[in-house]
């Protein structure tokens, strides 16, 4: 009799967790969602040989890896689905390479979103994509403000920074700590020229003055940048700090140069429009000590910061840059979102993402906006140590101030909408 | 005025990089008739090894600057041995196909152990400072870069002008089936003159690692500006070539200095004034024209 019950009782117990297991248990279990192909794929577009594959790269695919590995781990058998895989391209930083690759990417991969995609021109096109196949598309690292201007779509979305975060940082930050007057080189192509542009609105918003800027050759096959560096000093009047655009090598060959005219000991401080902590690391942090720039995000920051760069660093031998961090931060808030609306529909995610308030070691005050779609979060601005302050390998800056998430992005621009 | 003689002597620090690649450009294209492509590529691993020598043994620039030339006109010298030399009775164009190869895994292998991302190395503690002309000051390295660049132009040169080998070297860049023909081992001389031209490119990435970004792509942007310097002294003119490099790097100085307003000045003022020399003078400043025989 007793055995009798104990049997049937398990029988019921057992048809209960196969039931469960097939969704009519959990909230959201795998019966009632609709994934399209029964799979979830995450693209990650970027340059994985050229110029910015160290700052983003094959990392970047680690990074969204790391990040599927924690979303299934977290949700166990809860999950919308286990089976979720990444596609990855290299786009060689060319446009027409990155529009093939990403329509690829979604029509015969079945890629449900697109991540990364540095270099402006490329993340353009990809826009453009993104829009046309109605499909999801993250940019994180490239810098234009056109993704969230005349560009912007509905389906894309532009994460860790942009021009006018960088501009308005150092710039606004540098002048009103007493540096009024400047003067700013630039690489003399699209980012460069808008980097300036900002730059000058920034500063003149503060109080001071950009006393001239010069335009270097891009790219700059000499490698030389003396006659800038000469020029510096014998301005009128003479400038409190150089702004440099530059970016990559041309970055390293200015900051070089920088130290060997010895500016700093006349006076002349340096300001960088864009740095990566992978810049500062070939550098060495004594060639760039006491220069200030603005970080979407870095790594030591923090304790919670500091957890996921020790995971980092076991698994790529690195410590993260802000790229990488993003790539993580938005591959786990699109499974996030995914997870909660149960479906991996892009009109329907991108309902569940406008105008929401978001928050990860990443995104600090985050809020991904209705207007122009550009996640806005807490920007830093940070400055390079000695290197006798350093007392650990890629502990290379520390941050000075927080620039709250409201201050640190532009308005939403009149050039954007959305439905068309 | 010091401004003017600033960016005058930049010019000619400019040049002296010029120089260095355009002299073995040029001696290696008189022995071999090979444009060797790869000699970017030699520049960027000179710059390499300084940067390996001083990571990996601790030793400083000064070996460097004589060690990794050694090395890479050995490598160069193998190289040579191994491929460029059977090609050399074909076609130009199979020797172009097969250095540009070169270079590029040469580039690939080192952007796959080092990545993309330039090395640091810093300037050499003694040379840190800066030197007072009077009327103007200039950073010690730079001094010295041009200082050894000439020193090591000057050395070619006597070697070239006074040397038994120098004597068949020019004769063989000049008449090479006439040298031949009067008994001469041209042969011998070839391989290592190839290994003493990719020396001179390691001497200018060894000197370019303190002040410039060390990257697996630094030789290949450089070389195009090098190829045409070249092209202007006269393909093959020992002398064209340096002279060339240098009023090259004075033009470039000049017009980032004085035409700052247009950038697009200093980029293309090299390739410009290479395509009126060509109008002008066909086989380049110095250059003579072939014997069409």
């Amino acid at each position: 009799m007793i055995a009798k019950t104990l049997r049937a009782g398990a029988a019921l117990a057992a048809s209960a967790l196969i039931v469960a297991g097939c969704g009519g248990g959990g909230p959201k279990g795998a019966a009632d969602t609709k994934i399209s192909d029964g799979r979830i794929v995450l693209g990650v577009l970027n340059d994985q040989s050229g110029a910015y594959a160290q700052l983003s790269g094959r990392n970047s695919v680690k990074a969204v890896e790391m990040a599927i590995a924690d979303f299934k781990a977290k949700y166990g058998d809860k999950a919308v689905t286990q089976n979720i895989g990444v596609e990855t391209a290299d786009h060689q930083n060319k446009p027409d390479v990155a529009n093939t690759k990403a329509a690829e990417m979604y029509d015969r991969k079945a890629v449900d979103a697109i991540f990364d995609v540095p270099t402006s021109s490329a993340a353009e096109k990809v826009a453009d994509v993104a829009k046309e196949k109605k499909r999801l598309y993250f940019n994180v690292s490239a810098a234009t403000t056109t993704l969230t201007g005349t560009k912007c779509n509905k389906y894309t979305f532009h994460y860790a920074y942009d021009t006018y975060m960088l501009a308005n940082g150092t710039g606004k930050t540098t002048t009103e700590q007493g540096k009024k007057n400047w003067y700013v080189v630039y690489p003399n192509y699209q980012f460069g020229q808008d980097m300036t542009k900002s730059f000058t609105a920034a500063v003149t918003a503060a109080g001071g003055s950009v006393v001239q800027s010069d335009a270097a050759p891009f790219p700059n096959t000499s490698g030389d940048y003396s006659t800038y560096l000469l020029k510096a000093p014998t301005l009128k009047p003479k400038p409190d700090v150089l702004g440099t655009m530059q970016a990559g090598a041309e970055l390293v060959n200015l900051v070089k140069q920088y130290n060997e005219f010895k500016l700093r000991d006349q006076g002349i401080a340096l300001a960088v429009g864009l740095m990566f902590l992978t810049d500062i690391h070939s550098l060495t942090p004594d060639a760039l000590a006491g220069t200030t720039y603005t970080d979407a995000w870095y790594w030591n920051y923090d304790a919670e910061n500091r957890a996921f760069a020790d995971k980092f660093l076991a698994a790529t031998g690195a410590r993260p840059t802000f790229a990488h961090a993003a790539n993580y931060s938005a591959a786990t808030q699109y499974l996030e979102a995914v997870q909660a609306a149960g479906t991996d529909d892009p009109d329907a995610l991108v309902k569940a993402l406008e105008g929401k308030s978001v928050n990860d070691f990443f995104l600090r005050n985050g809020k991904i906006r209705a207007e122009d779609h550009r996640v806005v979060h807490d920007a830093y601005l940070a400055e390079v140590k000695p290197g006798s302050e350093v007392k650990e390998d890629w502990d290379y800056v520390k941050v000075l101030k927080t620039i709250p998430a409201a201050e640190a992005f532009r308005a939403p621009s009149a050039d954007c909408h959305l439905s068309s | 005025m010091t401004g003017f003689l600033q960016n005058t002597f930049n010019g000619l620090v400019g040049g002296a990089f010029y120089a260095l690649l355009a002299l073995g450009l040029a001696v290696i294209f008189g022995m071999l008739r090979v444009v060797n492509f790869a000699h970017g590529a030699f520049y960027m691993l000179g710059a390499f090894g300084a940067y390996v020598l001083l990571a990996e043994a601790g030793l400083p620039f000064g070996y460097a600057l004589f060690a990794v030339p050694l090395a890479l006109a050995g490598i160069g010298m193998a190289l040579e041995r191994a491929l460029i030399h059977r090609l050399t009775r074909l076609d130009p164009l199979y020797n172009f196909l097969l250095t540009f190869g070169l270079a590029l895994i040469l580039q690939d292998l080192v952007k796959w152990r080092y990545g993309v991302q330039s090395t640091p190395y810093a300037t050499p503690p003694g040379l840190a400072g800066t030197v007072d002309f009077g009327l103007f000051t200039f950073p010690a390295y730079r001094v010295f870069v041009l200082g050894f660049a000439m020193v090591a132009c000057l050395i070619v040169w006597l070697v070239l002008a006074r040397t038994r080998i120098g004597v068949v070297v020019r004769a063989a860049t000049e008449r090479p089936d006439l040298t031949r023909a009067l008994g001469i081992d041209v042969g011998r001389w070839i391989t290592p003159v190839f290994g003493a031209g990719i020396a001179l490119a390691a001497v200018a990435g060894v000197l370019a690692a303190p002040m410039r970004a060390v990257n697996p792509l630094m030789g290949a942007d450089l070389i195009i500006v090098v190829f045409a310097v070249v092209v202007i002294g006269g393909l093959g003119s020992i002398f064209g070539s340096v002279a060339a490099a240098f009023a090259i790097g004075l033009v470039q100085a000049w017009g980032e200095a004085y035409a700052s307003q247009w950038p697009i000045i200093s980029q293309i003022t090299v390739f410009v004034v290479m395509a009126a020399v060509l109008l002008w003078r066909p086989a380049g400043l110095f250059g003579r024209e072939e014997n069409p025989a």
